[in-house]
């Protein structure tokens, strides 16, 4: 039995389509990435999975129970971080987790235990008895991750996890979520950052305008686009391309030419480089910059979907998208 | 059975920590009422009302009463639309808690805190010269509560519908005062209008605060008979509370 399945899962919002029949089989213990930009159809995806949105059409699974049907059961059986905090300030974190106990029913004689290991994990100790309003962004997520993991869940969902946080929670966030994966649980995790995907899943859906354009493990989405990539800024891309389609090692196929910029896949970028300056020079195309690196699962996603996860500026057309996904709510 | 008890329990006891944790809600709730007793109610004490002409500000007692239980309970209903919009609600929502279960919580609350208010307005009773007996008070409390429960069911009811507290003056112009001014809260409803009669039968609180005055000034200053007033309120909270939690069941996008 698979953690989540589901079936031709569509969403429609007033004829707009939030989510596009998605077809997900998702592996217990697996921690799986929902990787895309802003309004792609990530968080109404696990808004279905968690039962607080009715699906238009199609079929989800999630531990083997129907999400439109079985919804107490689901709401056992997993444990959510939603993107914005729904914690209670007026209480303190340990009163929050204790009323999260009684709420999922976890045996009174084990509460107190419970509540120091979650409040262990991700160290806030000491913090406890201080209430909520006095806690800092990042204290307030990983008291949520605390609190999703109070009653054992089979599947843990976590709506951007590390949006908004500074580089060193970020970092102690994904310590807990690998401490969290030894253990063997299942966690579905939406983001838009590429590090955070690519340090922490194991597979990765590329979702983009309520589609999912691809399922892979990191590497091998990486991969895709050979080893090493060299991207020049130009003013002239598209004639340095034709220059250099002869260049040996080079793969002319993959190259991408986006706006002022050259993104070439190579097999040895040291060799690839003094032929391409040779060329350049010899053209009389001036080269403004040049960087070397291995595939970023950004560079994955501008292949794929033709857009850059960060491109929050976007076109008209995905501005109007993103908000009308943003008004819904 | 005994979990989901328990669950009702945990989630009435956290709206009561806030509460006695925010002291200016429970300061000015006091103070709006008393204002109204001492200063409108003497401002119009020469005038006389109700039967045998008792003194206004006796005579207004049981409805400004009623008048903080109103406001108190239907903004301890309306507050889940500040719950939607800052989270929490949603981790009630998506807890394994039947609808009923939040709701019911969320009324006994809203009672309570109505309630205690309540009680500390009738310790002002004195003050006006009104006679308070050890069993009118206690014939108070359980009408305070199954109108304080009743009305917390309508805040609810309307916060089901709505997306932010940008409409909070709408409840304020279109429920929460036509509900006060229609209720016999402020003026003897056996002496106004035929259609303002005919419409404070509509009114939940025109029941409720009739009780009131059956029992805290005798059955003289009362409108209804009070088996119907007491009939009414507890089939007004129950219905309420089975419509809210429709509600909430039903607006799950």
């Amino acid at each position: 039995m698979h953690a989540i399945e589901t079936h031709k899962l569509c969403k429609n919002y007033n004829g707009l389509k939030a989510l596009d029949c998605v077809d997900l089989e998702i592996a217990r213990g697996e921690t799986f990435g929902l990787l895309g930009p802003n309004g792609a159809g990530k968080t109404t995806l696990i808004s279905i999975l968690s039962t607080l949105t009715r699906a238009s059409g199609g079929r989800a699974l999630v531990a083997g129970l129907d999400v439109a049907r079985q919804q107490s059961a689901v709401r056992r059986a997993i444990g959510i971080v939603f993107q914005d905090p729904s914690l209670d300030e007026k209480l303190t974190g340990r009163e929050n987790l204790l009323l999260h106990c009684s709420l999922y029913a976890v045996p009174p004689a084990d509460r107190a235990a419970r509540t120091d290991w979650a409040l262990d994990l991700v160290e806030l100790t000491a913090r406890q008895n201080d209430v909520v309003r006095k806690y800092s962004g990042g204290m307030r997520r990983r008291l949520e991750i605390a609190r999703s993991l109070l009653h054992t869940p089979q599947v843990l969902f976590l709506d951007e996890p590390t949006l908004g946080l500074d580089p060193q929670t970020r970092d102690h966030i994904w310590v807990y979520l690998e401490k969290l994966k030894q253990q063997g649980i299942t966690t579905i995790l939406t983001t838009h950052y590429m590090d955070e995907a690519d340090r922490l899943c194991d597979r990765i859906a590329l979702i983009d305008f309520g589609k999912i354009s691809m399922v892979d493990t990191p590497r091998r989405l990486k991969r895709r686009l050979g080893e090493n990539l060299i991207t020049l800024m130009t003013d002239a891309p598209q004639q340095l391309l034709d220059l250099l389609k002869d260049m040996p090692g080079g793969n002319h196929a993959a190259a991408q030419v986006h706006d002022s910029r050259l993104v070439l896949t190579v097999d040895s970028p040291e060799r690839a480089l003094s032929e391409i300056f040779r060329q350049a020079t010899a053209g009389g195309i001036a080269i403004k910059s040049v960087n070397i690196h291995q595939p970023t699962l950004n560079d994955v996603f501008l292949k794929f979907t033709g857009r850059e996860l960060r491109d929050e500026v976007g076109g008209q057309g995905d501005r109007n998208y993103a908000q009308m996904m943003r008004n819904r709510k | 059975m005994i979990t989901e008890l328990e669950k009702i329990y945990r989630l009435w006891e956290r709206e009561m920590k806030r509460f006695f944790r925010e002291k200016s809600r429970l300061i000015t709730s006091i103070v709006t009422p008393l204002l109204w007793i001492l200063v409108f109610g003497s401002g119009l004490r020469g005038a006389a009302f109700g039967a045998g002409g008792a003194d206004y500000r006796i005579f207004i007692f049981p409805g400004i009463l009623g008048m903080s239980l109103l406001f108190t309970s239907m903004f301890t209903g309306v507050s889940v639309i500040w719950e939607r919009e800052f989270g929490f609600l949603r981790e009630v929502l998506v807890a394994p808690v039947s609808r009923v279960g939040i709701i019911t919580a969320k009324s006994l609350g809203g009672a309570s805190t109505a309630m205690l208010q309540g009680v500390i307005l009738l310790c002002f009773a004195p003050l006006v010269k009104m006679h308070l007996t050890a069993g009118g008070v206690a014939g108070a409390l359980p009408v305070m509560f199954l109108m304080s429960f009743g009305v917390t069911g309508i805040g609810l009811t309307i916060a089901a519908f709505m997306d932010s507290m940008e409409g909070f003056n709408l409840i304020m112009s279109f429920a929460i005062m036509p509900m006060l001014f229609c209720s016999g809260a402020l003026f003897p409803l056996d002496t106004a209008p035929h259609w303002l009669r005919i419409v404070s039968y509509f009114d939940p609180l025109t029941y409720g605060v009739d009780a009131l005055r059956h029992i805290l000034l005798g059955p003289d200053q009362a409108f209804l008979p009070l088996a119907v007033n007491l009939g009414f309120m507890v089939a007004f909270a129950a219905g309420m509370t089975a419509v809210a939690s429709a509600c909430f069941s039903w607006n799950r996008k």
